[in-house]
């Protein structure tokens, strides 16, 4: 049976989609860490790698531990255990390496998070090795086929944690104490430290959130792919930062949509184009973007600090 | 300028020059001169960045691509013309000068952060295009049979092969002359004007200083340095693959810029000499010495924010290039 084009643009679509809602968990990182403290986190890669680790290892260990499990909390257990390990590295990662350099010249930063990436990748693979893990899926290998299109379980997992993870980071910023001043601190932070907001505490918490947002990001990228190396983080990051200034950097819907678009523009470049060229079509979409409006989709203004 | 502090000068240099022209006779060890030629063609590069985002503060994140240029370009009239190295590498650095210019024209229209993102997209672009142009570059396989440079001798033809040592005098020399030319260029009209610009964009443009076409000129001499090195090094390795012009390689030359102090010519040379033999030095400890280079990186900004070598005060506020 041949596949109408309606059919192939619906199956690139829905591939596209997968991959969108990976980039946009990892975006959200890169943007709300941009929004706090205006530094490119780039080291936010790695996390995302870490948690793809951590992931795998706590379902080696959860499957062991406790065989006959349904695969739904088997997932939860291995996704919060990775969450909650990474909150805590974004954590220790903001302690130990950007907030002593906080005042000095902000190339250091991004010197620091080159470091940062190096370390993380070579523990990674002391402890792991240098090739690939293949990761066994916990989530059956069902295949549904609708109206001609091929959907999987753990595509839906992905789109369903993607949208409740943003949801809930959406009710977090917007209508929580901690939320608010998240938003405060993105706006002024020597403001908010002269009002008494602890803006190290909430500059932490954003580095959490952040960082536990890529290791769901990582754990759904291993699981989906069935492999992760330690060199992932790399260009997987790059793509989820493209996709945050997409949606203008420092947004956090902007950064939902940029992963999104990205994601989607991939699936179908690589699905109608080719799939070589599938990576410079991203970012070339990027500089002409940047160059037409700056801002990004949604963003409102340019960070124009000289 | 004083007689004594020129002729301490000329003591200087000479001394550098003494010991750089020695080294290789007190120890020939092939891979040692390897490991140095290696660095101190990071060092050429260094050099290059120096004068974009040390002098003139504009922060590129896709420097790579400039090398990458200039080597394909003395790649590919090599291979399709036999053009010789000493006559190709000046069409390297100029194809890659230019490509600075023509980046520079919409680029450099952004800024702040989003310059940084645009160079980065520019050397992804630059990299994966090289990739994907099997018909023209040779695909992900890159170019193979370059010529090595052939040095005419009164006793005849030397071809520079693959020895080691004609290949460290070739990246010393030409080190040199760029480090000499970012002396003079930094104290001219052009690179007072160059730290006008790092210092506040804003008032130099209101003194009078065309504050675009100083950009314009600075990636063109810096993507002209970094097409000479990337001749250099198609000429030593005689083959070249997309792979070897990453964006990791972009951003280890902009750390060797700002561990070297922003701005400061020594500091670029041997924060480059540094970073680029650490790997090679801790090879004893093999599985770890990434591991010992990241944390020695973050150490390092740690410890002494302005870089090794950086003599300029500097502001928060204009530091982020």
């Amino acid at each position: 049976m041949g596949i109408t084009p309606l059919q192939l643009f619906l199956q690139q679509l829905t591939n596209g989609l997968t991959l969108g809602s990976i980039y946009a968990l990892i975006a959200l990182g890169y943007t709300m860490i941009y929004g706090v403290i205006q530094l490119i986190n780039f080291a936010h890669g790695e996390v995302f790698m870490v948690g793809a680790y951590l992931a795998c290892s706590l379902l080696i260990v959860v499957s062991a531990a406790i065989p006959g499990l349904p695969w739904v909390v088997t997932l939860l257990l291995c996704g919060l255990g990775a969450m909650a390990a990474c909150g805590l590295l974004g954590i220790a990662i903001e302690r130990a390496a950007y907030r002593p350099i906080r005042q000095a010249p902000r190339l250091n930063a991004l010197i620091t998070a080159i470091g940062l990436s190096f370390l993380l990748q070579n523990v990674i693979m002391l402890i792991y090795g240098a090739t690939d893990l293949q990761v066994p899926s916990p989530v059956p290998m069902v295949r549904w086929n609708v109206g001609g299109i091929t959907v999987t379980v753990m595509q839906l997992v992905i789109w369903t944690s993607g949208a409740g993870l943003m949801l809930g980071l959406h009710v977090l910023v917007m209508s929580t104490r901690l939320g608010k001043a998240m938003r405060a601190t993105a706006q002024d932070l020597t403001a908010c430290a002269l009002l008494g907001i602890p803006v190290g505490r909430i500059i932490a918490t954003t580095f959490a959130i952040g960082s536990a947002l890529a290791a769901m990001g990582g754990m759904l990228f291993a699981f989906h792919y069935g492999t992760i190396n330690f060199h992932d983080g790399y260009l997987v990051g790059l793509k989820a930062f493209t996709a945050a200034v997409l949606g203008g950097i420092g947004n956090i819907p902007g950064a939902m949509v940029g992963g999104l678009v990205l994601g989607l523009l991939e699936g179908l470049g690589a699905g109608y184009l080719s799939a070589q060229w599938k990576n410079v079509f991203a970012f070339a979409i990027l500089v002409v973007l940047l160059l037409c409006k700056p801002t990004g989709l949604l963003g409102e203004r340019v960070a124009d600090r000289a | 300028m004083q007689p004594a502090v020129l002729n301490r000068r000329i003591l200087k240099w000479s001394l550098g020059a003494a010991a750089a022209l020695l080294l290789p006779l007190i120890n020939p060890n092939p891979y040692h001169l390897d490991v140095l030629t290696t660095a101190l063609l990071y060092g050429l590069l260094a050099l290059g960045l120096n004068l974009i985002v040390g002098l003139t503060g504009v922060l590129h994140l896709g420097y790579a691509a400039f090398f990458a240029i200039g080597a394909y370009t003395y790649g590919l009239l090599s291979i399709r013309l036999g053009c010789p190295f000493w006559l190709g590498w000046i069409p390297s650095a100029a194809v890659a000068g230019l490509f600075g210019v023509a980046l520079g024209v919409p680029a450099l229209r952004v800024r702040g952060d989003y310059l940084a993102i645009v160079t980065l997209g520019f050397g992804e672009i630059v990299r994966i295009t090289l990739t994907n142009l099997d018909r023209f570059t040779g695909g992900p396989n890159g170019l193979v049979g370059i010529a090595h440079p052939v040095l005419w001798t009164p006793r005849g033809a030397m071809d520079f092969g693959v020895a080691s040592m004609p290949y460290y005098y070739l990246v010393c020399v030409a080190t040199a002359l760029a480090a000499g030319l970012s002396v003079r260029l930094s104290r001219s009209r052009i690179g007072r004007a160059w730290i006008a610009i790092r210092e506040d964009e804003l008032a130099a443009s209101c003194a009078g200083v065309p504050v675009l076409e100083l950009k314009l000129a600075a990636q063109g001499c810096g993507g002209a340095i970094a097409g000479v090195a990337g001749a250099i090094f198609a000429a030593k390795q005689g083959a070249i693959t997309p792979d070897s012009f990453d964006f990791i390689l972009s951003v280890m030359v902009l750390a060797m810029v700002v561990l070297g102090g922003l701005g400061s010519i020594r500091g670029a040379v041997i924060g480059a000499l540094l970073l680029g033999s650490l790997p090679e030095l801790l090879r004893g400890f093999e599985q770890y010495r990434m591991l010992i280079f990241g944390l020695s990186m973050i150490i390092v900004m740690r410890l002494r924010p302005q870089g090794l070598f950086g003599g300029f005060q500097r502001g928060s506020r204009n530091a982020a290039a």
